[in-house]
């Protein structure tokens, strides 16, 4: 649509505008004063320059969180990409069944994160959840507590359950709007189910994909309530991912100024991977 | 319908409600039973685990506090993303894209990185522990959400009939109420389900913004670690019963979820 260039819409955005602005900027700017000081108390501060960033661009503890909460967001785009994808494809796409299938579907994503968690550590225990006393009475020694290889997993299968939903509904919705002559069409040329998805099914979806992909990386990035609720981050620091490390610097140890020094970094790398995904949206809009 | 493309959805649906079905199960059963070993369904049925809940006002204050802050946000989310949505469908303006982008980066900030100023600048204004400072914390990120989704509804909706609306005298403000808003009803709908969604999902804001009297439900629930252990029972009923709210919401909206899900931009 050609939209007509008018200041005046300024207006209609204002509200928006200041209720953003003020509860993103003067925490964020609150963030950036920590940054840069060392802080005693109320009287006593000083300032430290760039200091706080080196001595985090250095610590080996963040080094590892972040090394852990990338191969965590990997794992989680790697297997909830397809799988949604998968799932959208064989859904059901009239009558009742379908709207069925939506709201079954939607039930993860309309689950109080922490409850998430409660729910996954129950289904877990070895001693009172169907999954790790079936998996032990099969002779697999499991115990997401004790075990890092279990815990990862654990908090892996949880996210998928908690998320691929969201995938599949996004890539449902992409589906829905391909109009039933290209599938016609594709008969006509007795094109095969692969080709109807290579050439007419991916492209179609290429932006709600986008979308998706963006909402998983930024999410499972910031994931901070289920692994916290399932395993505390243990066992050791297996599962402590990367808002958990910078929670317990800031609000437990009270080292505000490298907490928030790397908050900072840590919303930057976020900001360039999303600027990213955008400008690619953006870009195949255009096309 | 041939069973090798059903059955993999199948056993998809399946993954996803065992383990809430598990949750139910636990919810129905006594903390000796839950604890005496493994049983599929619960074998002394009980609603005492409810009873519980539904008798002690800490537990259901949590319940009201947090449907209160979640009704307050959406409202507020709606009423302010209404008129922006509206001026970035229709019009161009000085920074429009940037300002889009830059709302869309309030959702992609770590609440962990907010956690501490957030509480500071609410206190300092006096409304901690409010429902309206939790209602006001997650328009960070809800707002920017339905600002998106809107204009994705509102780009399907035709420019001719603005224009013809302001020929036949209407001013802006009775255009947008009168004809404009019920136009797009079913996407303010769906935008509401969003808001409602992840307002009620969030844990990190709304615990650190209360202590007392807006107590969510979510922070209520650590409650039932105590020194004798933790109370399984209570803890999977207050479980189930936060996922009642999220249930009734899709049930109303279930119609309009496919294109939700899509921003409105298909």
């Amino acid at each position: 649509m050609n939209k007509v260039p008018n200041n005046k819409a300024w207006w209609l955005v204002l509200p928006v505008f200041l209720l953003v602005a003020f509860s993103a900027v003067v925490p964020m700017m609150t963030v950036v004063n920590y940054s840069v000081q060392d802080i005693f108390d109320q009287s006593s501060r000083y300032f430290v320059g760039a200091d706080w960033y080196r001595q985090v661009l250095q610590d080996p503890r963040l080094h590892d969180s972040l090394l852990r909460q990338f191969i965590y967001s990997a794992c989680v785009l790697l297997i909830e990409i397809p799988l949604g994808i998968a799932i959208a494809l064989t859904m059901p796409t009239k009558g009742r069944w379908s709207s069925l299938c939506l709201i079954v579907m939607a039930i993860p994503l309309l689950i109080p994160w922490n409850v998430v968690g409660t729910i996954w550590q129950i289904f877990g225990r070895a001693d009172i959840g169907l999954l790790g006393a079936s998996l032990n009475q099969l002779g697999i020694n499991y115990n997401y507590a004790a075990n890092t290889m279990d815990a990862w997993v654990t908090v892996l299968v949880m996210d998928v359950w908690h998320w691929t939903s969201l995938v599949a509904l996004l890539c449902y919705s992409g589906l829905r709007a391909i109009p039933d002559v290209y599938y016609q069409a594709a008969r006509i040329d007795r094109a095969s189910a692969w080709a109807v998805f290579r050439h007419i099914q991916l492209p179609k979806m290429k932006n709600v994909l986008l979308i998706a992909v963006m909402l998983r990386f930024m999410d499972s990035f910031m994931i901070y309530t289920e692994p916290f609720v399932l395993t505390g981050g243990g066992p050791g620091n297996a599962t402590t991912f990367l808002s958990q490390t910078l929670t317990q610097m800031a609000v437990g140890q009270f080292d505000l100024g490298p907490a928030a020094a790397f908050s900072l970094v840590y919303f930057l790398i976020i900001l360039l991977v999303s600027w990213l995904f955008y400008t690619a949206m953006t870009h195949a809009d255009k096309q | 319908m041939n069973l090798r493309k059903t059955l993999p959805l199948l056993l998809y649906i399946l993954f996803l409600l065992v383990p809430i079905y598990w949750l139910l199960n636990m919810s129905f059963k006594s903390n000796t039973e839950i604890l005496g070993g493994l049983t599929l369904w619960p074998q002394n049925f009980t609603f005492d685990n409810y009873r519980v809940i539904f008798t002690d006002p800490s537990w259901y204050s949590g319940y009201i506090n947090s449907l209160y802050y979640v009704c307050l946000n959406t409202v507020i989310s709606l009423s302010v993303a209404l008129p922006a949505a509206y001026a970035f469908s229709r019009y161009r303006f000085l920074g429009d894209k940037h300002l889009f982008f830059w709302l869309l980066t309030n959702r992609m900030a770590p609440p962990a990185v907010f956690l501490l100023p957030f509480f500071q600048l609410y206190s300092s204004i006096g409304l901690f522990d409010t429902h309206i400072a939790v209602a006001l914390a997650h328009c960070l990120f809800n707002v920017p959400l339905a600002v998106w989704i809107l204009e994705g509804f509102m780009s399907g909706v035709p420019k001719e009939i603005d224009e013809t609306a302001y020929i036949d005298g209407y001013s802006f403000p009775r255009f947008f109420v009168k004809i404009f808003v019920p136009l797009i009803g079913s996407g303010i709908g769906v935008t509401a389900f969003f808001c409602f969604m992840f307002s009620w999902v969030e844990l990190l804001l709304a615990r650190t913004l209360t202590s007392v009297n807006a107590k969510p439900i979510a922070a209520v629930m650590t409650r039932t670690v105590s020194a004798s252990g933790i109370d399984w029972g209570v803890l999977a009923a207050a479980g189930v019963l936060t996922i009642l709210p999220g249930m009734l919401v899709i049930w109303f909206v279930r119609n309009h979820v496919a294109k939700g899900f899509a921003l409105g931009r298909v």
